[in-house]
């Protein structure tokens, strides 16, 4: 057992406890960034002026007219920028772009003494646009060949010769929609200017440091000029990780030509048509099976859609290349990917960052080919695991794929899932116009960021003269429990009970050069940097407790103080053991595996094609659980998330020729529905799976924030198995993505008139 | 001078831009719990308490969960809210608020003072009781907990991290108020009085008229004057919209348009009771109107909402025109000239516009009874709660001897504005009750209409589910397992 992951006696890791800010959350008084404008004064508000238009140049922009709304403060525009003028990492992004990319594009930002005044003041500026020809869907793109960034090929093998020797191979076309974020938090920020121009910007981000690379680089100024805090986030799940920057720039750049503070938040319908959602994918694909229903080669090509500028898109597209395996050995692999340039928003990080992407691929091929094969899609899917020995397609070793075997064994026996098959044959025989569906799919999700670099953290650990402790680390919190579990990892690491360890706020003055709270990795990489903080310290009151071997800790700790022990230290942290090479696409990306599988069972209505979920049964793998409660709140609200892209989350532009092209029609809650009570599943059984020690892990966890959304998947397979149901046995069943109460009547209505399935042998 | 009582501190509402809603004046009062998630009445986030008139129409309160970011501040003049920070402290939490932290209810927190606050008024509902976590009809019902709390009264709030069953734990381990719980005793006591009010910010005013004729005065002079009662629809407009009114005119608590009452060939509904009102007075003597509430919204919608406010808009997705097309109703329009009566069934006229006239009021709907033998509300959405209609179909049937003697099908969703299913109900008439006769109706009232293709659904499915719709409802009416 690894230093890193070995546990002390009675550890304060692995206590099941409410969220660290559980009571302040359920009495109103935990505080995110817009709570704070009440208590700043002479505030002003930013309204944007969003072109109507996918695709136009700007031909003339004049903000006069605002400034005779009253309230009106000042317009800001690319004129004002000091600096460079630009929200992107990848320098395609002009903060007040002379070229609109979508519909919704923010042209210029007006600031006005109430949000009124603004909104008034942004509705009067002129502006003119010379409309210009715009690509909406990934298939046009495709026919334009309107591609962006790096085109990446993942490949093991001779997949053609493969194929060519194959008993059976089939091809098809697999598309899938994006995902609105929908935190319940829109974006905010609000900056204002300190002392001697030190620029201190609150904001709703999951990057802090990449926030204040971007503020700083648009004012014109060192990074050692902005400081970025942010209390704690009302969701992010991805959608905060590269979409704040450009908005904290704003505010930012309104605060320092103003003087004084800004208050950026997004209304609904602006987080919705300005900034980017998970990237909907087109993937085209060949595969192979043997005489025994074993997998022996894949041919595919993934096409994401990227919207108007490349944002994460690059990596999401790895992650998707290098989850397309999910949980199966396939011997002879080439899968090429490509991002397509499309008059959107820009699309970014969602939770699974490409993997539920990639992952879908193969869970549609095995779907829609098991009853070609004449056999049992759980079956097929057992059968063609990862075994002890193997690796993936990029080249690293799956390490502890018997964990695989055991969740879906275990979740197998809870669910009853053999008595249950006879009991949903019985039943759909019972009933003519309502069929019920049963599948059990599996996840295997690689931990860390694919890029290398990004796999470093660190913490700062102060104990006060009265024995106090204040921790602070680069990550930030969202809802995911990350603090809560950094301090109970503190508390462990001192051999302190909980209620020493105070939390501080997440800031770029306090820990620097921080990686995104992201890739599910947030608590391996700062838990890791907080224990080892926490140790240095620890290892210098070992000589104070050798002439105190009785003193209480407060005691302990003013005696070091005396002895000019130094009581506070920054810890650090990289993964170890990790390479990529992101040109040949090959090497070992990611520390470990998360493993688990879940069994759903879905009743679907033949008349409407709507459905209601009735049971699902859920282990995962998260390792020795830091903090059960959390750990559990993780797997099940992401697996309703999954649920709620697979099946009810239903992005929608519009793709006609009229003068609404590009316009998001699904902008607001009552057109975009995420899931809510009716989703929930009637029985919900989430168990952690045992024996999960991970070595590589502080303290023996695993990673949890993105795996379980993946296990959704055994809901769509539900559905899938219950229009089935409806037809003749053996019946191939194609649902779209999302499986909306349409989209299942459409497939119920292929299989009711038996029309051939595009999947041909 | 007028105010609000929030958490038991008078707020002075004079000064307060009229279209600022009740949740921007609440977190400008620095009481930041509840939150802006959508500003559409869709999420919940803002919910807040408000002492009510119990909907029973006895005497005493009822603390009801609305959405804050609705309704006009100027509309609470002289009310009593509650918000989460009034409920609890971390120190004193409420039951509501321990259960919800001890049990994991709260991830990223947002949502969490709104769920608090729908749940605590689950948990002071008047007529909660425990069960033995059976449903009304003795069967198992998966949104009924044991301490007998509904989970449909928390459906209008959305979570984003949790998955929901935490909260449903939460709320299904609840106890009931205690010995001397304040909130609790002050349900036994009438709601406050509700003022006159006369608000004015310089370009907008906000008028609370004391009667009806008062009203109908107010309307006669500004017809121009957008009518508010719930303000569940025109909270969107100022909201989403950007849409501003030079003089807003509150008619919920108006007493003539807040009477119910059940004769020997007719109901007469105000058109002022909130859907919560009038479903719980109906006591389901209109089985039809029963099925449609709760799945017209959410709670926190429906405890604002209107019949006459979903008749007023004209909108062609509102559930409630459908059902009342169905059950042959009428609407009742006074104006300072007089009253007039008119059927549903002419009332519209188009695209949210219909044959009221400016300075007209809706004051009642009158349902004739007795009511038909085979009812039903399909609603086809993407979401079971708190959805938007694709198609809504609304049945009221009579068959004797096998025979269909009357029917009436009121269609939501598939044109300009709701309609009768005229062609489809005179092929239905007359003729057996059997799997051909419908059969034939069905391709019939699948060409009723013109649907169009949208984001919520295509013109193909919306068509296919009218069909679909009549196939259905004669399976389950005929007592056979679907």
């Amino acid at each position: 057992m690894s230093t890193l992951s070995q546990r002390p006696d009675n550890p304060v890791v692995g206590e099941a406890m409410p969220h660290e800010s559980a009571a302040l959350h359920v009495t109103g008084r935990a505080l995110y960034t817009d709570d704070l404008v009440q208590r700043t004064q002479d505030c002003l508000h930013a309204h944007p002026v969003q072109a109507r238009h996918a695709h136009a140049r700007v031909t003339r922009l004049d903000p006069t007219p605002a400034y005779a709304v009253p309230g009106v403060v000042k317009v800001l525009t690319a004129a004002d920028v000091p600096g460079t003028n630009d929200a992107g990492i990848k320098h395609d992004e002009p903060l007040f772009p002379s070229e609109v990319m979508y519909h919704g594009h923010a042209v210029c930002w007006v600031l006005g003494e109430t949000l009124e005044a603004a909104r008034r003041g942004a509705a009067a500026v002129e502006v003119d646009y010379d409309p210009l020809p715009a690509i909406l869907t990934v298939e046009e793109a495709i026919a334009a060949e309107s591609f962006q960034g790096a085109r990446p090929t993942v490949a093991r093998g001779d997949a053609a010769a493969s194929l060519a020797r194959s008993a059976h191979v089939f091809e098809g076309v697999t598309a899938m929609a994006g995902q609105e974020h929908f935190y319940l938090e829109t974006h905010c920020s609000l900056a204002l200017v300190d002392e001697n121009g030190q620029v201190f910007v609150q904001s709703s981000t999951q990057h802090p440091t990449e926030t204040q690379e971007i503020v700083a680089h648009v004012l014109g100024v060192p990074s050692n000029a902005v400081t970025v805090q942010c209390l704690r986030m009302g969701g992010g799940f991805g959608g905060k990780e590269m979409q704040p920057h450009g908005l904290a720039a704003v505010a930012a750049l309104g605060s320092t030509l103003t003087g004084r503070p800004v208050r950026l938040r997004l209304s609904r319908t602006q987080d919705m048509t300005m900034t980017g959602k998970r990237h909907g994918f087109h993937a085209t694909w060949k595969v192979g099976f043997d005489e025994g229903g074993l997998l022996t080669a894949l041919e595919a090509t993934l096409t994401s859609d990227g919207g108007w500028s490349l944002d994460l898109s690059e990596p999401v597209l790895s992650r998707a290349l290098c989850h397309v395996d999910n949980a199966y050995w396939i011997p002879d692999v080439l899968v090429h990917g490509r991002i397509a340039q499309t008059n959107k928003t820009s699309q970014t990080a969602f939770r699974g960052f490409g993997g539920p992407q990639g992952m879908l691929v193969i869970e549609d091929i095995i779907g829609r080919c098991a009853p070609l094969l004449g056999l049992d899609p759980a079956d097929v899917r057992r059968r063609n695991f990862y075994v002890d020995g193997q690796s993936a397609p990029y080249g690293q070793a799956v390490r502890h794929p018997e964990r695989l075997a055991a969740a879906w064994d275990q979740v197998s026996a809870i669910a009853g899932l053999d008595a249950r098959r006879a009991e949903v044959a019985a039943w759909n025989d019972a009933h003519e116009h309502r069929k019920r569906g049963l599948a059990i799919t599996p996840v295997k999700f690689g931990i860390s960021f694919n890029f290398t670099t990004f796999n470093q953290a660190g913490a700062l650990v102060h104990v006060y003269k009265d024995g106090s402790v204040l921790i602070n680390h680069g990550g930030t919190e969202m809802g995911q429990g990350l603090h809560t579990k950094m301090l109970q990892v503190a508390a462990t690491a001192l051999g302190l009970p909980l209620p020493k360890v105070r939390l501080a706020p997440t800031r770029t003055d306090k820990v620097p050069n921080t990686s995104a709270t992201a890739a599910s990795a947030a608590t391996d990489l700062n838990g890791a940097a907080i224990k080892n903080a926490c140790e240095q310290i620890q290892e210098r009151l070992v000589p104070v407790r050798a002439g105190l071997p009785d003193a209480s800790w407060d005691e302990l700790v003013a005696a070091a103080y005396h002895q000019r022990v130094q009581l506070w230290a920054a810890g650090f942290y990289k993964t170890e053991g990790l390479s990529w090479d992101v040109t040949t696409m090959t090497g070992t990306p990611f520390k470990y595996f998360s493993y688990g599988a879940a069994v759903a069972e879905v009743e679907v209505d033949g008349f409407t094609g709507g459905y209601t979920t009735r049971r699902v049964d859920i282990v995962h793998d998260v390792g020795d659980s830091l903090s059960p409660l959390v750990d559990l709140g993780q797997i099940e609200g992401g697996f309703v998330q999954g649920a709620g892209w697979l099946t009810l989350e239903d992005l929608r532009w519009d793709e006609s020729d009229g003068p609404g092209r590009g316009r998001l029609t699904t902008q607001a809650a009552s057109t975009y529905k995420l899931p809510s009570f009716s989703e929930m599943p009637t029985v919900f059984n989430v168990a952690l799976l045992e024996h999960a020690h991970e070595d590589g892990a502080v303290y023996g966890s695993k990673a949890v924030g993105e795996p379980p959304l993946m296990l959704a998947f055994s809901v769509r397979e539900a559905l899938r198995d219950a229009c089935a149901a409806f037809g003749a046995p053996g019946t191939s069943v194609e649902l779209a993505s999302p499986a909306t109460p349409e989209a299942v009547y459409w497939a119920l209505e292929r299989v009711r008139s038996r029309a051939p399935a595009e999947v041909t042998a | 001078m007028a105010g609000i009582l929030v958490n038991g501190t008078p707020r002075d509402l004079d000064g307060v831009p009229l279209h600022t809603n009740a949740l921007d004046f609440l977190r400008g009062c620095g009481l930041t719990g509840a939150k802006e998630g959508c500003a559409e009445g869709e999420c919940g986030a803002c919910s807040v308490l408000v002492a009510r008139p119990a909907p029973d129409g006895s005497h005493a309160t009822e603390w009801t969960a609305i959405n804050s970011c609705l309704v006009p501040a100027a509309a609470f003049d002289g009310q009593e809210v509650v918000t989460s920070e009034g409920l609890g402290t971390p120190d004193a939490l409420h039951p509501v608020q321990h259960e919800m932290a001890v049990r994991g209810g709260s991830q990223c927190g947002y949502c969490t003072p709104g769920f608090v606050c729908s749940m605590a008024a689950e948990f002071y509902r008047s007529g909660r009781a425990a069960t033995n976590g059976t449903g009304p009809a003795g069967t198992h019902d998966a949104y009924q907990g044991e301490n007998g709390f509904d989970l449909h009264a928390i459906s209008g709030n959305l979570c984003r991290c949790t998955g929901y069953r935490p909260i449903k734990d939460a709320a299904f381990a609840l106890g009931f108020p205690a010995d001397g719980d304040a909130l609790a005793a002050r349900r036994t006591t009438p709601p406050p009085a509700v003022p006159e009010t006369r608000l004015h910010d310089g370009e907008a005013g906000f008028l609370r008229p004391v009667d009806l004729a008062a009203a109908l005065r107010v309307l006669a002079e500004q017809p121009e004057a957008v009518v508010v009662a719930g303000s569940t629809d025109w909270g969107v407009e100022v909201n989403l919209k950007g849409v501003r009114a030079s003089s807003v005119v509150a008619v919920d608590r108006l007493p003539e348009l807040r009477g119910f009452t059940v004769g020997g060939d007719q109901v007469r509904i105000g058109a002022a009771l909130t859907l919560t009102e009038v479903e719980r007075r109906l006591e389901g003597r209109l089985p039809l109107l029963s099925a449609l509430m709760p799945q017209f919204a959410s709670p926190l919608i429906r405890n604002g909402a209107t019949l006459g406010g979903n008749l007023g808009t004209g909108s062609p997705i509102g559930d409630a025109p459908p059902v009342l097309l169905a059950l042959e109703a009428s609407v009742v329009l006074a104006s300072a000239e007089g009253e007039r009566t008119v059927a549903l069934a002419d009332y519209f006229t188009g695209y949210r516009e219909s044959v009221r006239r400016p300075g007209e009021l809706i004051t009642e709907i009158v349902v004739p009874l007795p009511a038909r033998t085979i009812t039903a509300f399909h609603k086809i959405a993407k979401r079971p709660f708190d959805d938007i209609s694709s198609v809504a179909v609304a049945y009221a049937v009579d068959v004797v001897d096998g025979v269909v003697e009357r029917v009436r099908i009121g269609l939501g969703g598939v044109a300009a504005t709701p309609i009768r299913a005229r062609a489809t109900e005179e092929a239905l008439e007359g003729q057996p009750w059997t799997a051909e006769t419908v059969e034939t109706a069905a391709v019939m009232l699948a060409g009723e209409g013109t649907p169009i293709s949208d984001q919520r659904a295509s013109a193909d499915y919306r068509a296919a589910m009218l069909g679909q719709s009549l196939r259905k409802l004669f399976h389950e009416s005929a007592g056979v397992p679907a």
